[in-house]
């Protein structure tokens, strides 16, 4: 617990409190008039309001698309099922900058619906909810799903045989024991949406703005660190409330539900209605999953000279003007910099992980939804803060390439710990007993029989936290060098500039990033059983 | 009027495709009211199914469930007025055991005076008063059994089915509850529909016995009727008898491969299997019999011994000795049959 514990504390604690400090206090006094100050300003107000409402709406459409998908998931049994679930969830994993870079090609100036009627909903705010529905989907159908999928289909029998109709069954018991699981989907979709940068900062234009976005133009454009510390803490504070809820609903959730083996209540639909559902929840993740993912692929082929690589060779070379270097070395650097986080990520969560099932508590607890923090606090503040307190001995890491890994780490850690948690503590202890009795010594017997349940997960672990990190924008716009950058800031650097050879490579380079996020989360498809998983 | 009627219930599953294989296989039953009626059968026979389509939790793919003469289908589970017992009681775990016995009382719109005044009485007829606040998960085996059965009593079902009502209790307990289940069965003058694979609580339960096999009826009788008389050797076999063998009868006579073998006055002709039950295998000084068998085990069964006997070049023979006169494994015995225990199966072998 030592070691996640200090990491924590030097690379989230240390430079979050340093810049709200440098935002706050001047000539050595705290000035928290400055709050008030910021917060009575209108246009924060507003983006205030916009922040709250727009991830009450995003979640609220995400539960009402998503949730019929997770009763499918849970209990269909239908031919591409598999293919269906790997479609849904690779949203999850991709970066904010491609799917705000896919809207655009979708629904923005010049972007399908555009040539074929003229619709564009990029000056409206449907194009960042849609994108944040698009995102979250996985979470519900996960998350929902999952427990769905292990209540047991009798429980809904049993009320039918005491008169219950099959909607009042659904109601009366189906419903209850789903309501945790529906809140804890509801409540992290609140926590991704409420924090939205990429997708805010692609698709909002100068109209539409989130707190994390209004961080960054405070602290990046403005150079207004008293206002930008103000909102942070702002977001800081709302954060720690949604988790402490999602914390309270978590434990809600254990309660003692009858859960059955997955594997056995799902059964082919019958009858036209089940069909028209699964028909239907077919064709909403063609139209809102696959449609923006084939546009923006199609547009990055479409040159202007037609069809062809144009856009990729382009990425070849370092005369576009916008780079020091050919933007396609961005792909080895995110490669390379994804990797070092991963293992930062594994190490650190795997650690924090194994320290929380072995004591319990509410220290424990509190450790927890400590290590669910980075995931919401301002990754634009976590950036700067690294710039500004990792800079002087004895800590100087910023001539250093760790800098960036560190920082994606940060965000991969909770995925992390999530992923393992279940898993550790589902290791029944009478296993190793039995391996004792055998024979084993501790440590033989952690390797036979530990190990072996938990290696999947500590995989599926690891590409979470890849696909994470490589996916990274918030933090990594601030702290990558220009000779340096990754995908998603490349791609973002290339959508701020004008001209179609800059958006055609936008749509090439976030190609890539997609092709590399999917890839490596369909390896994780083939590794990953339904019983072994964590939330995500 | 029979309260239930099956006419030619057919369940398969696996579809329309040649692989299909029918969990019901042209099913005909009747269960009058008030009858207690158990269907015993292995797992896999199809009494699980034959539940579910009474209870129209699960779809027909032939034939027609009749109940108080009216043809159920298309009534909706809920609207048949039948109640089910799971084998793992399904009891709701949010909610108490109040609430879980109420649930049905809520379903049909009762008061909610009335519900609790039926939850009282309900649990003390089931043997648990005052239980109403306690939480599902802090009861035992046996008394979740009773909140199920409270449960599923409450709305007053017109046929109250059970699905393995024992299973998972463990035997004493077992015992113990069946006699209570018979007895509270006849006050209330509830019609039964049981299934399990245990023919202890089968003939222990029931008016009315059913042997299913691989959906089909393989006999239906008195608990009496079956046991002295199984129609055929999977009925035999399925009651726990292993003496069945290929034989010859001539008038009184069969031609065993244990010898000649005395059979009962008006036994049907021919070549049959016949059944040898175990207390109709005297074991004799070996120089008075026609047969004599060496004593491979001995198993303490409680209230007898079982002695398994090897002829030469027969089957093996299991006999039922009193406690004092059980041979030690090894021994020298002769053997003799008594032609009251012994019965002649229908022809049918099966497989």
């Amino acid at each position: 617990m030592t070691l996640p514990a200090v990491f924590f504390a030097l690379f989230f604690a240390y430079p979050v409190v340093a810049i709200v400090a440098r935002g706050l206090k001047t000539g050595g006094h705290w000035q928290f008039g400055r709050i008030t100050d910021v917060l009575g300003q209108s246009d924060i107000r507003h983006v205030l309001w916009f922040t709250t409402w727009q991830a009450f709406a995003s979640t609220a459409l995400t539960l009402l698309i998503a949730l019929p998908g997770a009763y499918v998931f849970a209990r269909f049994d239908f031919r591409g099922k598999q293919v269906l679930r790997a479609v849904v969830t690779v949203p999850f994993v991709l970066p904010t900058v491609v799917v705000g870079t896919a809207f655009l090609a979708l629904v923005g100036r010049g972007g399908l619906l555009d040539q074929l009627w003229g619709v564009r909903l990029d000056t409206t705010v449907w194009a960042i909810l849609l994108a944040h529905v698009f995102f979250n989907y996985a979470v519900v159908v996960r998350t929902v799903g999952g427990l769905w999928s292990q209540l047991d289909p009798r429980q809904e029998e049993a009320a039918r045989m005491l008169g219950a109709s099959r909607w009042t069954a659904w109601r009366t018991v189906t419903l209850p024991a789903l309501g945790p699981a529906v809140a804890a989907a509801a409540l992290m979709v609140f926590l991704f949406t409420f924090t939205s940068f990429g997708v805010v900062q692609i698709l909002g234009g100068p109209t539409f703005s989130t707190l994390e976005v209004e961080i960054y133009r405070q602290t990046a454009q403005i150079f207004d660190l008293s206002t930008a510390a103000v909102l942070t803490i702002v977001q800081f504070a709302a954060v720690g409330v949604i988790l402490a809820v999602h914390a309270w609903s978590v434990r809600r959730r254990e309660s003692a539900l009858r859960l059955v083996d997955a594997a056995h209540t799902a059964r082919r639909p019958r009858g036209a209605g089940q069909w028209a559902l699964l028909g239907g929840v077919v064709a909403t993740v063609a139209v809102l999953i696959l449609l923006p993912l084939g546009v923006l692929i199609q547009r990055s082929f479409q040159g202007p000279d037609g069809f062809g690589f144009a856009y990729y060779k382009a990425l070849t070379s370092s005369d576009s003007g916008a780079f020091l270097v050919p933007p396609i070395q961005a792909i080895g650097n995110s490669l390379q910099y994804a990797l070092a986080a991963t293992a930062i990520a594994v190490v650190i969560g795997g650690l924090a992980a194994a320290a929380l099932t072995r004591r319990s508590g509410r220290l424990v607890r509190g450790f927890d939804a400590l290590l669910m923090l980075p995931l919401g606090v301002s990754a634009v503040t976590v950036g700067f803060g690294f710039l500004i307190t990792l800079d002087k001995p004895p800590l100087d890491l910023r001539g250093t390439w760790i800098l960036v890994p560190l920082a994606q780490a940060l965000v991969g850690v909770p995925f992390v710990v999530r992923t393992m948690l279940p898993v550790l503590r589902a290791v029944d202890g009478r296993l190793r007993e039995a391996a004792a009795v055998l024979g084993a010594s501790p440590l033989r017997a952690w390797r036979e029989v530990d190990l072996p349940m938990v290696r999947r997960a500590l995989l599926i672990a690891a590409g979470f936290a890849f696909a994470v990190s490589l996916g990274e924008f918030g933090a990594t716009v601030f702290i990558a060098r220009p000779d340096n950058p990754t995908l998603p800031v490349a791609v973002a650097r290339l959508l701020g500039r004008a001209g179609d050879l800059n958006y055609g490579q936008a749509m090439a380079l976030s190609t890539i990033l997609m092709v590399v996020c999917a890839v490596s989360l369909l390896l994780l498809e083939r590794i990953r059983t339904d019983r072994t998983t964590g939330e995500f | 009027m029979a309260l239930l009627t099956l006419d030619d219930a057919t369940v398969r599953f696996g579809g329309p495709s040649r692989n299909a294989h029918a969990a019901l296989d042209r099913v005909g039953l009747e269960v009058a009211e008030h009858e207690i009626v158990c269907v015993l059968g292995p797992s896999g026979s199809g009494k699980s199914t034959l539940l579910r389509v009474v209870a129209g939790l699960q779809g027909l793919d032939g034939g027609r469930v009749f109940l108080d003469g009216r043809d159920q289908a298309g009534v909706p589970a809920h609207r048949r007025g039948v109640g089910l017992m799971f084998q793992d009681h399904q009891l709701f775990p949010q909610r108490d055991v109040g609430a879980n016995v109420a649930f049905g009382l809520r379903m049909h719109g009762a008061a909610r005076s009335e519900q609790q005044g039926s939850v009282r009485e309900l649990l003390e007829l089931v043997g648990l008063p005052g239980a109403e606040r306690r939480a599902v998960a802090s009861l035992s085996g046996g008394e979740q059994q009773r909140v199920a059965l409270a449960r599923a009593l409450a709305p007053r079902p017109r046929l109250l089915m059970l699905d393995e009502p024992l299973g998972q209790l463990d035997r004493s307990l077992r015992e113990r509850l069946v006699v209570e289940l018979r007895e509270l069965f006849g006050e209330l003058g509830t019609t039964v529909l049981a299934v399990t694979h245990d023919q202890g609580e089968a003939f222990a339960l029931a008016d009315r016995v059913v042997v299913m096999r691989d959906g089909r009826i393989a006999q239906s009788g008195t608990p009496l009727d079956v046991w002295r008389y199984p129609a055929d050797e999977f009925v035999a076999r399925f009651l726990g008898f292993d003496n069945v063998v290929d034989a010859t009868v001539a008038g009184e006579a069969a031609d065993t491969p244990w010898g000649k073998v005395p059979v009962p006055a008006g036994s049907p002709q021919g070549r049959a299997k016949i059944l040898v039950r175990p207390a109709g295998v005297r074991l004799v000084p070996p120089a008075d019999a026609q047969l004599t068998c060496t004593v491979t085990t001995r198993t303490f069964r409680g209230t007898h011994v079982a002695v398994h006997l090897q002829a030469t070049e027969a089957p093996r023979l299991e006999a039922a000795c009193a406690l004092r006169d059980a041979p030690e494994p090894g021994e020298e015995v002769g053997v003799a049959f008594d032609a009251a225990e012994i019965v002649v199966l229908d022809g049918a072998s099966p497989a």
